[in-house]
């Protein structure tokens, strides 16, 4: 029973970390129609710049503020200058180029820090809370993981439904040219969307970083599973990247738990394979199937 | 007042718009008509910025703002609702509003004001704007246009899949827009009939090319014009 | 002359062949002519050829992108090894098994891949390299786990002489390979089997109102690469001697798709332009990186870094790749000297 217990917890602990790479996806899916293959390429540069500010000024709350900053700068940066030429080109070419931006970052990254992983502090305390005389696996550190991601959702939420600014960025995903028509700066809001969204990446980045290790690829398996999630809600919908990260996390808790944890890559694609058969709009999808 | 000086846009190898001048003073509605294909959409979308011409003159008074961004544009007092009316129908009625008047900020119309003008858009203010008729939806579209109170409205094919009753009250609409703000009007129409009823002026399109600019009552008296290019 | 000359022109057929044969002869002439590495690389080269040819078959002539060619290259690559290593298989039924493994592999990831399109079939493949090659850990085993599995080299056959070099015969196993390949591409890309592919990659609609089967064309599309990249596994494992997961990582699969859209999608002549970056660039970045003085840090992700950029210039400035880019020069040329009589045929 208390294997059942830790493994629901953790299952929920990892899928916050899914959310907010699903959110991310979410975000730039909404606003250029383009799947990000190099967000988790992008969230591994900027925790491995948080890690740099930890490691030279001894707090983490520093290197924890840096890395949502990078990400906001680095989203930014990545829309202006790289995907701008492709936004209205064949789809084919957005992903062509988001895969070979995650190559160069990987291998800039090992260059720049070698390829071997290294540790990266948690927030709070790793120690299980003791529940009852049993030590659960669920940590002080786990409760701020899904505490700040549903803040962060939360947030986000509220500034798509009740600022202008939420309602540009709304306006220009669903009718660009006609949001253009109306004086919103389309292009601003694209980039806005792709900083925001990084930020929601650079969040799981150092939320993520103390369990998985900080190395050029340790952030690949959490591109695929917050892609799976991301797909699972709905690529249209934000709250469902969260309910889908959050279910999918607590899954694969369960099929690691009781199948092995070298298996978790492949239930992670017989779940998308069977969500894109069956509901390729996502589990949530409110209005009718899209093709994909 | 909205000024055109011979202007020319080009879509690949077609001319859409081939040396096209007009006058659209303040307070007026000036009806471009014509046939499908005849190049009226092509020209709003030259004014308003969606498209680069190939030569010619956009000017807003005194102000030239020929090539100059869709944003700037708008921001210089030009309302374009285009083809379809452009209603977002993810959005309730009220946002569509309020997108309408954002970048004017402290000088925008204060909704209320639109709800005054469109009751039945104050009715269903909180519903998405997909749940609305045909006609609401113009109201929307329109309603929408003037949250940025512009100087100049151009709108293309309004009575497009609209009853006859339903267009009569939006033509009504516009001629008393024209008169009350005072806006320059350019309104294109393949309805011929409903847009003449309303205009102070006739341009007639063909192929791009103005083949008559009159008087409503000296085109509707040309019976060869009005067989040729207005369908009636 | 000109009876054969007609042959040529109108049957794809007679065309493939000549290629095949061309390839072949040169193949044999270089293998005799440079020296031993030379002949491992183009091993390493036929190989990838392999691979890299059925992938852009299936991203430029059926539409569809995958990321997942690199576990495909690693069933063929086990299969060989298990067969040859623990059963004692002979090459070539070893071979022929590794394709009809990959192919029966390739149907059901086909059928699933024809029903996605774009950014979800990208990534639904992606998962499908990552997830394919956790097997080997699941399966420790069988697979030999980490360290993988190694085979015996390749013996000569005693009438080519006792001193014929074992690299030179690796050449000749991998040409082979790669020239069928050639030679059965060539005949998709002409035939009708092409010209559906072509029909629903460029209007799936308009192909399925005119009476194609679009799921049908995409699966055999993918049906095809796959067999081909099993091909070029099956061959990789018979050159190195080894097949572990570490040899198939995503970053294959992104290499091979580098491979495929600087040699240009669908151009089989794009592909031997991807093999021969793939074969030489760790090479030439490893001599960069020693008169440069580059750390190891630096040196062994330079390919990969440069694979990044290839893709990034390529899309924003490129689309269309080296071969494209030819095309473009020469059908400028063509144009100038004047309209061809006889019908259209395939690209290649």
């Amino acid at each position: 029973m208390t294997k059942f217990i830790d493994l629901t917890l953790s299952g929920i602990s990892d899928g916050a970390v899914y959310a907010a790479v699903a959110l991310a996806l979410v975000l730039i899916w909404r606003a250029t129609r383009i799947v990000n293959f190099a967000q988790g390429a992008m969230l591994m540069v900027t925790t491995f710049i948080a890690s740099a500010v930890i490691n030279s000024s001894g707090h983490y709350w520093l290197g924890f503020v840096v890395a949502l900053a990078c990400g906001l700068v680095l989203g930014a940066l990545v829309e202006r200058v790289l995907i701008r030429p492709v936004e209205y080109a064949p789809p084919l070419n957005a992903v062509i180029l988001t895969l070979g931006l995650y190559t160069l970052l990987v291998a800039i990254a090992g260059m720049i820090w070698g390829n071997t992983p290294r540790s990266f502090p948690p927030a709070f305390s790793l120690r299980g809370y003791e529940v009852g005389g049993t030590r659960l696996l669920f940590t002080p550190n786990d409760t701020f993981i899904v505490l700040v991601v549903i803040a962060v959702a939360v947030g986000l939420a509220a500034l798509f439904r009740l600022t202008s600014l939420g309602l540009q960025m709304r306006a220009s995903a669903f009718a660009p040219e006609v949001a253009r028509l109306l004086g919103v700066r389309v292009a601003r809001m694209f980039t806005v969307g792709w900083a925001l969204a990084a930020v929601a990446g650079a969040l799981a980045g150092v939320l993520v970083a103390p369990s998985v290790f900080l190395g050029p690829n340790s952030f690949d398996p959490i591109l695929i599973t917050g892609f799976v999630a991301a797909v699972l809600g709905g690529l249209d919908s934000p709250p469902g990247a969260v309910i889908g990260g959050v279910s999918l996390g607590v899954a694969l808790s369960y099929v690691s738990g009781y199948a092995g944890s070298s298996l978790v890559p492949l239930a992670a694609l017989v779940i998308l394979v069977a969500v894109l058969m069956l509901r390729p709009g996502g589990l949530f999808a409110a209005s009718a199937e899209r093709r994909v | 007042m909205l000024r055109v000086e011979e202007l020319t846009t080009d879509y690949g190898a077609v001319r859409a718009v081939d040396g096209v001048s007009l006058e659209a003073p303040e307070g007026t509605v000036t009806a471009v008509l014509g046939a499908n294909g005849a190049g009226k959409t092509s020209l709003l979308r030259t004014i308003t910025g969606l498209v680069p011409p190939r030569s010619g003159r956009v000017k807003i008074g005194d102000a030239d703002i020929t090539g100059m961004a869709v944003e700037e544009i708008v921001r210089r007092g030009v309302a374009h609702v285009p083809e379809g009316r452009g209603v977002i129908a993810e959005l309730t009625v009220h946002e569509n509003l309020r997108l309408g008047g954002l970048w004017r900020r402290g000088g925008a119309a204060p909704v209320a004001e639109i709800y005054e003008l469109f009751p039945r858009l104050g009715e269903r203010e909180q519903q998405p704007a997909s749940r609305l008729s045909g006609g609401e939806r113009q109201m929307l579209s329109i309603g929408r246009a003037l949250m940025a109170r512009p100087r100049v409205l151009l709108l293309d094919e309004p009575s497009l899949g609209l009853a006859p009753v339903i267009v009569a009250q939006i033509m009504a609409m516009i001629r008393s827009l024209a008169d009350n703000l005072g806006l320059a009007v350019l309104l294109v129409e393949q309805n011929a009939r409903s847009a003449l009823s309303i205009a102070n002026r006739g341009i007639v399109l063909n192929l791009g090319r103005v083949v008559a600019d009159r008087e409503p009552g000296e085109l509707a008296a040309d019976e060869r014009l009005r067989h040729a290019y207005l369908g009636f | 002359m000109t009876a054969v000359r007609g042959l040529l022109a109108r049957s794809t057929l007679a065309r493939s062949l000549a290629w095949a044969v061309l390839a072949a002869v040169a193949l044999v002439i270089v293998s005799d002519l440079v020296s031993a590495y030379n002949d491992l690389q183009l091993a390493t080269g036929a190989y990838y050829f392999a691979a890299l040819a059925g992938l852009t078959v299936l991203a430029g002539q059926s539409g569809q992108i995958s990321l997942g060619h690199g576990a495909l290259m690693a069933v063929g690559a086990y299969t060989v090894a298990l067969l040859i290593g623990n059963e004692g298989w002979a090459l070539v039924p070893a071979i022929a098994a590794a394709v009809v493994v990959s192919v029966l592999v390739g149907i059901p990831v086909g059928a699933a891949a024809s029903r996605l399109r774009g950014p979800y079939l990208a990534g639904a493949t992606l998962a499908f390299a990552v997830g394919l090659p956790a097997l080997a850990d699941k399966f420790s085993g069988l697979f030999g786990g980490e360290n993988g599995l190694t085979i015996n080299p390749p013996v000569p056959p005693s009438w080519l002489g006792a001193d014929f070099p074992l690299e030179r015969w690796e050449a000749w196993i991998a040409g082979a390979g790669a020239v069928i390949v050639l030679f059965v591409l060539y005949n998709v890309i002409g035939s009708g089997v092409g010209r559906a592919m072509r029909a629903v990659r460029d209007d799936e609609i308009a192909a399925s109102l005119a009476g194609l089967s679009v799921a049908r064309t995409q699966t055999t599309a993918f049906i095809i690469s796959a067999g081909c990249a099993g091909l070029g596994g099956a061959m990789l494992t018979v050159v190195l001697q080894l097949a572990q997961p570490g040899a198939f990582p995503l970053q294959l699969s992104l290499s091979l798709l580098t491979g495929v859209v600087l040699g240009g999608l669908g151009s089989l002549v794009g592909a031997i332009w991807g093999a021969a970056l793939l074969t030489l660039l760790p090479n030439w970045t490893t001599d960069i990186a020693h008169s440069f003085s580059l750390s190891t840090k630096v040196s062994a992700n330079l390919p990969l870094a440069i694979y990044g950029i290839v893709l990034i210039v390529a899309m924003i400035l490129w689309p269309s790749g080296i071969q494209g880019g030819l095309r473009a020069v020469f059908g400028r040329l063509r144009a100038a000297r004047g309209p061809r009589v006889h019908a259209a045929r395939g690209s290649a």
